[in-house]
Protein backbone atom coordinates (compact mmCIF):
# COMPACT_ATOMS: atom_id res chain seq x y z
CA UNK A 1 0.00 0.00 0.00
CA UNK A 2 1.14 3.45 -0.62
CA UNK A 3 2.13 5.86 2.21
CA UNK A 4 0.71 9.33 2.81
CA UNK A 5 2.18 11.90 4.62
CA UNK A 6 0.10 13.94 6.85
CA UNK A 7 1.16 17.10 8.07
CA UNK A 8 -0.77 18.62 10.93
CA UNK A 9 -0.42 21.88 12.69
CA UNK A 10 1.29 24.90 10.76
CA UNK A 11 2.39 27.56 13.56
CA UNK A 12 -0.09 30.17 14.52
CA UNK A 13 1.46 33.41 16.43
CA UNK A 14 -1.93 34.09 18.62
CA UNK A 15 -1.64 30.49 20.12
CA UNK A 16 0.65 29.20 22.71
CA UNK A 17 2.51 26.25 22.03
CA UNK A 18 1.88 25.79 18.30
CA UNK A 19 3.20 21.99 17.19
CA UNK A 20 3.43 20.51 13.85
CA UNK A 21 2.78 16.84 13.40
CA UNK A 22 3.75 14.72 10.66
CA UNK A 23 1.86 11.73 10.51
CA UNK A 24 2.56 8.64 7.52
CA UNK A 25 -0.53 6.98 7.14
CA UNK A 26 -1.20 3.96 4.69
CA UNK A 27 -4.86 4.33 3.81
CA UNK A 28 -6.72 5.35 7.15
CA UNK A 29 -3.79 3.69 9.13
CA UNK A 30 -1.37 5.75 10.84
CA UNK A 31 2.28 4.13 10.53
CA UNK A 32 4.16 6.87 12.13
CA UNK A 33 4.44 10.25 13.52
CA UNK A 34 6.98 12.87 14.07
CA UNK A 35 6.44 16.08 16.42
CA UNK A 36 8.30 19.17 15.64
CA UNK A 37 8.19 22.10 18.60
CA UNK A 38 9.64 25.33 18.92
CA UNK A 39 8.11 27.36 16.62
CA UNK A 40 7.04 29.93 19.42
CA UNK A 41 10.55 29.28 21.67
CA UNK A 42 10.86 32.50 23.45
CA UNK A 43 13.86 32.32 25.43
CA UNK A 44 12.27 32.55 29.14
CA UNK A 45 15.17 30.41 30.60
CA UNK A 46 17.26 32.93 29.19
CA UNK A 47 15.50 36.23 29.49
CA UNK A 48 15.09 35.16 33.39
CA UNK A 49 18.85 35.35 33.99
CA UNK A 50 18.46 39.25 33.29
CA UNK A 51 15.49 39.89 35.56
CA UNK A 52 14.96 39.75 39.50
CA UNK A 53 13.69 36.83 41.65
CA UNK A 54 10.73 39.70 41.91
CA UNK A 55 10.58 39.78 38.18
CA UNK A 56 11.19 36.21 37.00
CA UNK A 57 7.83 35.40 39.27
CA UNK A 58 6.27 37.39 36.48
CA UNK A 59 7.86 35.73 33.44
CA UNK A 60 6.78 32.58 34.36
CA UNK A 61 3.66 32.94 34.95
CA UNK A 62 3.19 33.82 31.20
CA UNK A 63 4.95 30.74 29.71
CA UNK A 64 1.45 29.24 29.86
CA UNK A 65 -2.04 31.50 29.56
CA UNK A 66 -4.11 28.43 30.69
CA UNK A 67 -2.24 27.16 33.93
CA UNK A 68 -0.93 30.65 34.64
CA UNK A 69 -0.24 29.70 38.30
CA UNK A 70 2.04 26.54 37.61
CA UNK A 71 4.92 27.80 37.11
CA UNK A 72 5.33 30.92 39.43
CA UNK A 73 4.23 27.77 42.20
CA UNK A 74 6.99 25.73 41.11
CA UNK A 75 9.45 28.73 40.60
CA UNK A 76 8.46 30.46 44.34
CA UNK A 77 9.29 26.75 45.67
CA UNK A 78 12.38 26.34 43.73
CA UNK A 79 13.76 29.98 45.48
CA UNK A 80 12.72 28.80 48.69
CA UNK A 81 14.21 25.80 48.61
CA UNK A 82 17.79 28.08 47.58
CA UNK A 83 16.96 29.84 50.96
CA UNK A 84 15.93 27.18 53.39
CA UNK A 85 12.99 29.30 54.52
CA UNK A 86 9.63 28.75 55.58
CA UNK A 87 6.44 30.28 54.47
CA UNK A 88 3.73 31.23 57.03
CA UNK A 89 0.42 28.71 56.81
CA UNK A 90 -1.76 31.15 55.40
CA UNK A 91 0.11 31.91 52.40
CA UNK A 92 0.58 27.82 52.05
CA UNK A 93 -3.13 27.38 51.97
CA UNK A 94 -4.12 30.51 49.18
CA UNK A 95 -1.45 29.16 47.36
CA UNK A 96 -2.89 25.23 47.47
CA UNK A 97 -6.85 27.77 47.00
CA UNK A 98 -5.20 29.37 43.51
CA UNK A 99 -3.84 26.25 42.52
CA UNK A 100 -7.06 24.17 42.79
CA UNK A 101 -8.96 26.57 41.31
CA UNK A 102 -6.87 26.61 38.35
CA UNK A 103 -7.42 22.77 37.96
CA UNK A 104 -10.71 23.17 37.99
CA UNK A 105 -11.27 25.49 35.15
CA UNK A 106 -7.99 24.09 33.26
CA UNK A 107 -10.18 20.70 33.73
CA UNK A 108 -13.43 21.89 32.58
CA UNK A 109 -11.47 23.68 29.41
CA UNK A 110 -10.56 20.47 28.36
CA UNK A 111 -13.19 18.35 29.11
CA UNK A 112 -15.15 21.50 26.13
CA UNK A 113 -12.99 20.65 23.86
CA UNK A 114 -12.43 16.72 24.11
CA UNK A 115 -16.31 16.81 23.60
CA UNK A 116 -16.40 19.26 20.66
CA UNK A 117 -13.37 16.98 18.80
CA UNK A 118 -15.83 13.95 19.30
CA UNK A 119 -19.16 15.99 18.01
CA UNK A 120 -20.76 16.53 21.64
CA UNK A 121 -21.29 19.89 21.63
CA UNK A 122 -23.47 20.61 24.24
CA UNK A 123 -20.86 18.90 26.65
CA UNK A 124 -18.80 21.92 25.03
CA UNK A 125 -21.16 24.48 26.24
CA UNK A 126 -22.19 23.50 29.60
CA UNK A 127 -18.37 23.03 30.38
CA UNK A 128 -17.44 26.18 29.41
CA UNK A 129 -20.19 27.49 31.45
CA UNK A 130 -19.39 26.22 34.11
CA UNK A 131 -15.17 27.60 33.31
CA UNK A 132 -16.85 30.77 34.12
CA UNK A 133 -17.88 30.42 37.24
CA UNK A 134 -14.82 29.26 38.56
CA UNK A 135 -12.99 32.40 36.63
CA UNK A 136 -15.52 34.63 38.50
CA UNK A 137 -14.57 32.71 41.55
CA UNK A 138 -10.56 33.44 40.59
CA UNK A 139 -11.24 37.11 39.85
CA UNK A 140 -12.65 37.17 43.36
CA UNK A 141 -9.77 36.01 45.24
CA UNK A 142 -7.01 37.67 43.20
CA UNK A 143 -8.53 40.26 41.05
CA UNK A 144 -8.21 38.76 37.98
CA UNK A 145 -9.39 36.18 35.86
CA UNK A 146 -6.13 34.88 34.47
CA UNK A 147 -2.45 35.55 35.44
CA UNK A 148 -3.08 35.75 38.89
CA UNK A 149 -0.20 37.48 39.98
CA UNK A 150 -0.44 35.89 43.30
CA UNK A 151 2.48 34.30 44.00
CA UNK A 152 5.99 36.01 45.65
CA UNK A 153 9.20 34.05 46.92
CA UNK A 154 8.24 34.12 50.23
CA UNK A 155 4.59 33.82 50.07
CA UNK A 156 1.47 35.56 48.89
CA UNK A 157 0.79 38.70 47.35
CA UNK A 158 -2.97 39.41 48.44
CA UNK A 159 -5.09 38.08 50.80
CA UNK A 160 -8.15 36.79 51.20
CA UNK A 161 -10.74 38.61 52.80
CA UNK A 162 -12.43 37.10 55.37
CA UNK A 163 -16.06 38.33 53.78
CA UNK A 164 -15.08 36.83 50.71
CA UNK A 165 -15.01 33.22 51.35
CA UNK A 166 -19.25 32.66 51.86
CA UNK A 167 -19.85 34.01 48.15
CA UNK A 168 -16.70 32.15 46.62
CA UNK A 169 -17.93 28.80 48.47
CA UNK A 170 -21.38 29.32 47.35
CA UNK A 171 -20.20 29.44 43.84
CA UNK A 172 -17.90 26.36 44.00
CA UNK A 173 -20.44 24.86 45.40
CA UNK A 174 -23.30 25.92 42.36
CA UNK A 175 -20.90 23.87 39.86
CA UNK A 176 -21.06 20.62 41.77
CA UNK A 177 -24.60 19.40 40.45
CA UNK A 178 -23.37 20.41 36.44
CA UNK A 179 -20.22 18.43 36.95
CA UNK A 180 -22.30 15.50 38.15
CA UNK A 181 -24.32 15.84 35.38
CA UNK A 182 -21.48 15.80 33.24
CA UNK A 183 -19.59 12.95 34.93
CA UNK A 184 -23.04 10.85 34.14
CA UNK A 185 -23.20 11.55 30.57
CA UNK A 186 -19.44 10.74 29.92
CA UNK A 187 -19.91 7.33 32.40
CA UNK A 188 -23.23 6.03 30.77
CA UNK A 189 -23.21 7.43 26.93
CA UNK A 190 -22.73 3.61 25.01
CA UNK A 191 -21.64 6.03 21.73
CA UNK A 192 -19.04 7.90 23.90
CA UNK A 193 -17.47 4.38 25.56
CA UNK A 194 -17.60 2.96 21.66
CA UNK A 195 -15.70 6.08 20.47
CA UNK A 196 -12.82 6.48 22.67
CA UNK A 197 -12.31 2.94 25.04
CA UNK A 198 -9.75 1.20 23.67
CA UNK A 199 -8.58 4.29 21.62
CA UNK A 200 -5.00 5.45 22.17
CA UNK A 201 -3.48 3.08 25.20
CA UNK A 202 -0.13 4.04 26.51
CA UNK A 203 0.40 1.17 28.63
CA UNK A 204 1.68 1.49 32.05
CA UNK A 205 5.54 0.33 30.95
CA UNK A 206 5.70 2.69 28.27
CA UNK A 207 4.32 5.88 30.97
CA UNK A 208 7.29 4.89 32.65
CA UNK A 209 9.41 4.28 29.86
CA UNK A 210 8.85 8.19 28.96
CA UNK A 211 8.25 9.30 32.14
CA UNK A 212 4.63 10.62 31.78
CA UNK A 213 3.64 12.93 34.03
CA UNK A 214 0.09 14.31 35.46
CA UNK A 215 -3.67 13.00 34.29
CA UNK A 216 -1.62 10.74 31.36
CA UNK A 217 0.65 8.94 33.55
CA UNK A 218 -2.31 8.39 36.51
CA UNK A 219 -5.07 6.99 33.54
CA UNK A 220 -2.32 4.58 32.99
CA UNK A 221 -2.16 2.76 36.66
CA UNK A 222 0.85 4.95 37.26
CA UNK A 223 0.33 5.92 41.23
CA UNK A 224 2.09 9.48 40.73
CA UNK A 225 1.50 13.21 42.00
CA UNK A 226 3.65 15.17 43.73
CA UNK A 227 1.15 16.42 45.50
CA UNK A 228 1.30 13.36 47.66
CA UNK A 229 4.64 11.91 46.73
CA UNK A 230 6.25 14.96 48.45
CA UNK A 231 3.83 17.39 49.43
CA UNK A 232 3.92 20.89 49.58
CA UNK A 233 2.13 24.45 50.45
CA UNK A 234 -1.06 22.54 52.49
CA UNK A 235 -1.51 19.48 50.17
CA UNK A 236 -0.84 17.62 53.58
CA UNK A 237 -3.14 18.96 55.70
CA UNK A 238 -6.82 18.16 53.35
CA UNK A 239 -8.21 15.11 52.83
CA UNK A 240 -8.30 14.26 49.21
CA UNK A 241 -7.99 11.46 47.16
CA UNK A 242 -5.45 10.55 44.16
CA UNK A 243 -7.37 9.27 41.15
CA UNK A 244 -5.75 6.24 39.71
CA UNK A 245 -7.45 4.47 36.33
CA UNK A 246 -6.09 1.44 34.88
CA UNK A 247 -6.58 1.26 30.75
CA UNK A 248 -4.77 4.68 29.83
CA UNK A 249 -7.04 5.09 26.88
CA UNK A 250 -8.87 7.83 26.28
CA UNK A 251 -11.46 7.10 28.31
CA UNK A 252 -9.90 6.74 30.93
CA UNK A 253 -8.30 10.35 30.87
CA UNK A 254 -11.07 11.54 30.32
CA UNK A 255 -13.25 10.02 33.10
CA UNK A 256 -10.21 10.72 35.59
CA UNK A 257 -10.22 14.21 34.48
CA UNK A 258 -13.85 14.45 35.76
CA UNK A 259 -13.44 12.75 38.93
CA UNK A 260 -10.34 15.06 39.92
CA UNK A 261 -12.63 18.17 39.47
CA UNK A 262 -14.40 16.79 42.66
CA UNK A 263 -11.46 16.18 44.41
CA UNK A 264 -10.21 19.52 43.51
CA UNK A 265 -13.20 20.92 44.65
CA UNK A 266 -13.18 19.44 47.58
CA UNK A 267 -9.37 20.63 48.41
CA UNK A 268 -10.56 24.07 47.46
CA UNK A 269 -13.78 24.13 50.16
CA UNK A 270 -11.93 22.97 52.74
CA UNK A 271 -8.64 24.88 52.74
CA UNK A 272 -11.37 28.09 52.40
CA UNK A 273 -13.00 26.69 55.61
CA UNK A 274 -10.19 26.03 57.38
CA UNK A 275 -8.04 28.62 56.55
CA UNK A 276 -5.82 29.56 59.30
CA UNK A 277 -5.08 33.20 60.31
CA UNK A 278 -1.90 34.97 60.79
CA UNK A 279 0.98 36.16 58.31
CA UNK A 280 0.98 35.99 54.12
CA UNK A 281 4.37 36.92 53.90
CA UNK A 282 7.68 35.49 55.17
CA UNK A 283 9.08 38.59 53.79
CA UNK A 284 12.59 36.82 51.79
CA UNK A 285 15.21 39.75 51.40
CA UNK A 286 18.29 37.90 49.96
CA UNK A 287 18.94 34.85 48.41
CA UNK A 288 21.79 33.17 49.33
CA UNK A 289 24.49 31.84 46.58
CA UNK A 290 22.94 27.61 45.97
CA UNK A 291 20.70 25.69 44.01
CA UNK A 292 17.08 24.75 44.41
CA UNK A 293 14.45 22.64 42.98
CA UNK A 294 10.69 23.47 42.64
CA UNK A 295 7.81 21.52 41.74
CA UNK A 296 4.35 21.49 41.27
CA UNK A 297 1.55 19.63 40.13
CA UNK A 298 0.14 21.84 37.48
CA UNK A 299 -3.53 20.27 35.53
CA UNK A 300 -1.32 18.98 33.01
CA UNK A 301 1.64 17.16 35.25
CA UNK A 302 4.78 18.42 37.16
CA UNK A 303 5.52 21.47 36.81
CA UNK A 304 10.15 21.75 37.54
CA UNK A 305 11.91 24.41 37.89
CA UNK A 306 16.09 24.42 39.24
CA UNK A 307 17.28 28.11 40.03
CA UNK A 308 20.89 28.56 40.97
CA UNK A 309 22.00 31.22 42.51
CA UNK A 310 25.52 33.19 43.18
CA UNK A 311 23.76 35.75 46.00
CA UNK A 312 22.88 38.34 43.74
CA UNK A 313 19.63 39.65 43.12
CA UNK A 314 18.97 37.00 39.53
CA UNK A 315 19.58 33.84 39.07
CA UNK A 316 22.40 32.56 36.91
CA UNK A 317 20.49 29.74 35.47
CA UNK A 318 16.76 29.06 35.48
CA UNK A 319 16.05 25.62 34.10
CA UNK A 320 12.21 25.55 33.22
CA UNK A 321 10.60 22.01 32.69
CA UNK A 322 7.07 21.82 31.69
CA UNK A 323 4.92 19.04 32.06
CA UNK A 324 4.21 18.79 28.05
CA UNK A 325 7.68 18.55 27.45
CA UNK A 326 7.51 14.99 28.53
CA UNK A 327 3.60 13.88 27.71
CA UNK A 328 4.35 15.19 23.90
CA UNK A 329 6.61 11.89 23.11
CA UNK A 330 4.15 9.35 24.05
CA UNK A 331 2.54 10.18 21.24
CA UNK A 332 4.97 8.02 19.36
CA UNK A 333 3.27 4.82 21.81
CA UNK A 334 -0.68 6.17 21.07
CA UNK A 335 -1.27 7.33 17.77
CA UNK A 336 0.45 4.48 15.69
CA UNK A 337 -1.87 2.12 14.34
CA UNK A 338 -4.85 4.02 15.11
CA UNK A 339 -6.91 5.47 12.56
CA UNK A 340 -6.63 9.11 11.03
CA UNK A 341 -10.03 9.97 12.95
CA UNK A 342 -9.01 8.85 15.95
CA UNK A 343 -6.01 11.23 15.80
CA UNK A 344 -7.24 14.04 16.62
CA UNK A 345 -8.92 13.14 20.28
CA UNK A 346 -5.79 11.12 20.80
CA UNK A 347 -3.54 14.04 19.89
CA UNK A 348 -5.49 15.76 22.27
CA UNK A 349 -5.70 13.40 24.97
CA UNK A 350 -2.68 14.77 26.55
CA UNK A 351 -3.65 18.06 27.00
CA UNK A 352 -1.53 20.03 24.88
CA UNK A 353 -2.81 23.41 24.09
CA UNK A 354 -4.93 23.35 21.79
CA UNK A 355 -3.92 25.20 18.69
CA UNK A 356 -2.13 22.39 17.12
CA UNK A 357 -4.68 19.84 16.54
CA UNK A 358 -7.46 22.66 15.38
CA UNK A 359 -5.15 23.55 12.53
CA UNK A 360 -4.63 19.92 11.02
CA UNK A 361 -3.96 19.63 7.54
CA UNK A 362 -4.04 16.54 5.37
CA UNK A 363 -1.64 16.34 2.42
CA UNK A 364 -0.82 13.32 0.28
CA UNK A 365 2.66 12.12 -1.13
CA UNK A 366 2.44 15.31 -3.68
CA UNK A 367 2.07 17.95 -0.76
CA UNK A 368 -2.04 18.24 -2.70
CA UNK A 369 -4.02 19.07 0.25
CA UNK A 370 -6.96 16.22 0.92
CA UNK A 371 -8.31 17.94 4.34
CA UNK A 372 -8.25 21.05 6.12
CA UNK A 373 -7.79 21.11 9.78
CA UNK A 374 -11.73 21.60 10.17
CA UNK A 375 -12.54 18.85 8.03
CA UNK A 376 -10.46 16.48 10.39
CA UNK A 377 -12.57 17.63 13.33
CA UNK A 378 -15.32 16.90 11.10
CA UNK A 379 -14.05 13.60 10.44
CA UNK A 380 -13.74 12.57 13.90
CA UNK A 381 -17.25 14.18 14.24
CA UNK A 382 -19.03 12.03 11.77
CA UNK A 383 -17.24 8.65 13.28
CA UNK A 384 -19.20 9.47 16.75
CA UNK A 385 -22.52 10.25 14.29
CA UNK A 386 -22.07 6.93 12.62
CA UNK A 387 -21.40 4.87 15.47
CA UNK A 388 -24.35 6.90 17.01
CA UNK A 389 -27.20 5.75 13.95
CA UNK A 390 -25.47 1.93 14.41
CA UNK A 391 -25.92 1.76 17.67
CA UNK A 392 -29.48 3.43 17.26
CA UNK A 393 -29.06 6.08 19.55
CA UNK A 394 -30.84 8.97 17.31
CA UNK B 1 14.60 0.93 51.19
CA UNK B 2 14.71 4.02 53.24
CA UNK B 3 16.61 7.18 52.32
CA UNK B 4 19.70 6.16 53.75
CA UNK B 5 20.22 2.80 53.16
CA UNK B 6 19.50 3.70 49.51
CA UNK B 7 21.76 6.23 49.74
CA UNK B 8 24.23 4.40 51.50
CA UNK B 9 23.78 1.56 49.17
CA UNK B 10 24.54 4.06 46.38
CA UNK B 11 27.73 5.15 47.88
CA UNK B 12 29.12 1.52 47.92
CA UNK B 13 27.97 0.15 44.78
CA UNK B 14 29.52 3.57 42.77
CA UNK B 15 32.03 4.56 44.77
CA UNK B 16 34.38 4.26 42.45
CA UNK B 17 32.01 6.99 40.30
CA UNK B 18 30.98 8.96 42.90
CA UNK B 19 33.14 12.21 43.12
CA UNK B 20 31.43 14.06 45.81
CA UNK B 21 27.74 13.76 47.65
CA UNK B 22 25.88 16.89 48.81
CA UNK B 23 23.16 15.82 51.14
CA UNK B 24 21.61 18.80 51.01
CA UNK B 25 18.32 18.91 52.27
CA UNK B 26 15.94 16.00 53.67
CA UNK B 27 14.70 15.97 49.58
CA UNK B 28 17.21 16.64 47.55
CA UNK B 29 20.43 14.75 46.99
CA UNK B 30 23.26 16.39 44.53
CA UNK B 31 25.85 12.96 43.61
CA UNK B 32 29.20 14.45 41.40
CA UNK B 33 29.82 11.64 39.29
CA UNK B 34 32.73 10.83 36.54
CA UNK B 35 31.40 11.76 33.13
CA UNK B 36 31.91 7.97 31.59
CA UNK B 37 30.47 6.02 34.76
CA UNK B 38 26.84 7.77 33.79
CA UNK B 39 25.46 5.66 31.67
CA UNK B 40 26.04 2.97 34.92
CA UNK B 41 24.81 4.83 37.53
CA UNK B 42 21.88 6.74 36.08
CA UNK B 43 20.21 3.35 34.37
CA UNK B 44 20.40 1.68 38.14
CA UNK B 45 18.53 5.25 39.43
CA UNK B 46 16.04 5.10 36.74
CA UNK B 47 15.40 1.10 36.14
CA UNK B 48 16.66 -0.28 40.00
CA UNK B 49 15.22 2.26 42.16
CA UNK B 50 12.39 3.14 39.79
CA UNK B 51 13.46 6.81 39.39
CA UNK B 52 11.43 9.10 37.87
CA UNK B 53 13.70 11.15 35.65
CA UNK B 54 12.26 14.82 36.02
CA UNK B 55 14.90 16.78 33.29
CA UNK B 56 18.50 17.43 32.87
CA UNK B 57 19.87 20.94 33.00
CA UNK B 58 22.97 22.36 31.54
CA UNK B 59 24.88 25.14 32.68
CA UNK B 60 27.70 27.18 30.82
CA UNK B 61 30.43 27.69 34.34
CA UNK B 62 33.41 29.30 34.01
CA UNK B 63 35.83 26.60 33.43
CA UNK B 64 33.64 23.53 32.34
CA UNK B 65 30.25 22.85 30.78
CA UNK B 66 27.78 21.18 33.73
CA UNK B 67 25.12 19.12 33.36
CA UNK B 68 22.46 17.75 36.12
CA UNK B 69 20.61 14.93 35.30
CA UNK B 70 17.75 15.20 37.99
CA UNK B 71 15.40 12.10 39.19
CA UNK B 72 12.77 11.91 41.63
CA UNK B 73 12.35 8.74 43.84
CA UNK B 74 8.67 9.27 44.72
CA UNK B 75 8.64 6.22 47.36
CA UNK B 76 11.24 7.91 49.88
CA UNK B 77 10.39 11.70 48.35
CA UNK B 78 13.64 12.12 47.25
CA UNK B 79 15.21 13.83 44.30
CA UNK B 80 18.93 12.67 43.26
CA UNK B 81 20.42 14.92 41.09
CA UNK B 82 23.35 13.45 39.05
CA UNK B 83 25.78 16.61 38.12
CA UNK B 84 28.49 15.74 35.71
CA UNK B 85 31.37 18.08 34.88
CA UNK B 86 32.52 18.29 31.02
CA UNK B 87 35.95 19.68 29.77
CA UNK B 88 35.13 22.55 27.73
CA UNK B 89 37.50 21.23 24.63
CA UNK B 90 35.50 17.67 24.85
CA UNK B 91 32.14 18.65 25.48
CA UNK B 92 30.61 14.93 24.88
CA UNK B 93 29.25 12.30 26.67
CA UNK B 94 27.36 8.97 26.07
CA UNK B 95 23.46 9.37 25.36
CA UNK B 96 20.89 7.94 27.21
CA UNK B 97 18.02 7.84 24.71
CA UNK B 98 18.70 4.42 23.80
CA UNK B 99 17.94 3.32 27.00
CA UNK B 100 14.87 4.82 28.35
CA UNK B 101 12.76 7.52 26.16
CA UNK B 102 12.12 10.15 28.31
CA UNK B 103 15.66 11.76 27.96
CA UNK B 104 15.36 11.57 24.29
CA UNK B 105 14.19 15.64 23.84
CA UNK B 106 16.19 16.91 26.78
CA UNK B 107 19.59 16.07 25.06
CA UNK B 108 18.36 17.46 21.79
CA UNK B 109 17.59 20.48 23.52
CA UNK B 110 21.11 20.63 25.32
CA UNK B 111 22.80 19.30 22.32
CA UNK B 112 21.85 22.81 20.01
CA UNK B 113 21.68 25.28 23.13
CA UNK B 114 25.42 24.14 24.52
CA UNK B 115 26.44 22.69 22.13
CA UNK B 116 27.07 19.23 24.23
CA UNK B 117 27.54 15.89 21.42
CA UNK B 118 25.64 13.02 22.83
CA UNK B 119 27.37 9.76 21.45
CA UNK B 120 24.52 6.83 20.46
CA UNK B 121 21.65 9.84 20.58
CA UNK B 122 19.52 7.80 18.01
CA UNK B 123 17.93 11.08 16.17
CA UNK B 124 20.18 14.09 17.45
CA UNK B 125 18.22 17.07 15.43
CA UNK B 126 17.24 20.34 16.36
CA UNK B 127 14.02 21.00 18.84
CA UNK B 128 13.94 23.93 19.31
CA UNK B 129 15.65 26.41 17.15
CA UNK B 130 14.66 27.46 13.60
CA UNK B 131 16.55 26.18 10.48
CA UNK B 132 18.04 29.52 9.83
CA UNK B 133 20.14 29.56 12.96
CA UNK B 134 24.00 29.19 11.95
CA UNK B 135 25.64 25.81 12.92
CA UNK B 136 27.98 26.42 15.88
CA UNK B 137 25.96 28.96 17.75
CA UNK B 138 24.51 27.96 21.04
CA UNK B 139 22.44 30.56 22.86
CA UNK B 140 23.01 29.01 26.60
CA UNK B 141 26.77 29.76 26.43
CA UNK B 142 28.27 32.51 28.35
CA UNK B 143 30.07 33.99 25.09
CA UNK B 144 26.99 33.94 23.00
CA UNK B 145 26.90 36.84 20.88
CA UNK B 146 23.66 38.10 18.35
CA UNK B 147 24.30 37.29 15.00
CA UNK B 148 21.47 38.33 13.34
CA UNK B 149 22.10 42.53 12.62
CA UNK B 150 17.75 42.24 12.13
CA UNK B 151 17.18 40.71 14.96
CA UNK B 152 14.74 41.40 17.76
CA UNK B 153 15.68 39.08 20.48
CA UNK B 154 17.59 41.51 22.83
CA UNK B 155 15.17 44.16 22.35
CA UNK B 156 13.95 45.33 26.05
CA UNK B 157 16.78 43.39 27.65
CA UNK B 158 19.38 45.17 29.80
Amino acid sequence: MTKTIVPIGPYHPLQEEPEFFTLTVEGEKIVAIDVRVGYNHRGIEKLSEKKTYDQSCFVVERICGICSTSHPFAFVQAVEDIAQIQIPERAQYIRTIIGEGERIHSHLLWLGLAGHFLGYNTVYMWAWKLREEILDVMEILSGNRNNYGMFKPGGVRRDIKAEDIPTVIKKIDSIVPTVEMLKKAVMDDPVLQARTKGVGILTKEAAMDFSALGPTARASGVRRDVRKDSPYAAYDRVQWDMIVLQNGDVFDKLVLRVLELFQSIKIMKECLLTLPPGEIDARLKTVPPGEGIGQHEAPRGECFHYVRSDGTNRPVRHKIRAPTFMNLPTYKATVVNQTISDATIILAAIDPCYCCTERVAVLDTKGTKIFSGGDLVRLSQEKTNRIRKEMGAC
Amino acid sequence: MTREEILNDLKNRFKDDILEVVDKTPKRVYIEIKPESLKKVALYIFKELKGRFNIASGMDERFHMEILYHFAVEDINLIISLRVKLQKNHLEIESLAPHFEAVNWIERELNEMLGINFKGHPDLRRLLLPENWPEGVYPLRRDYKEWDPNAIRDRGVS
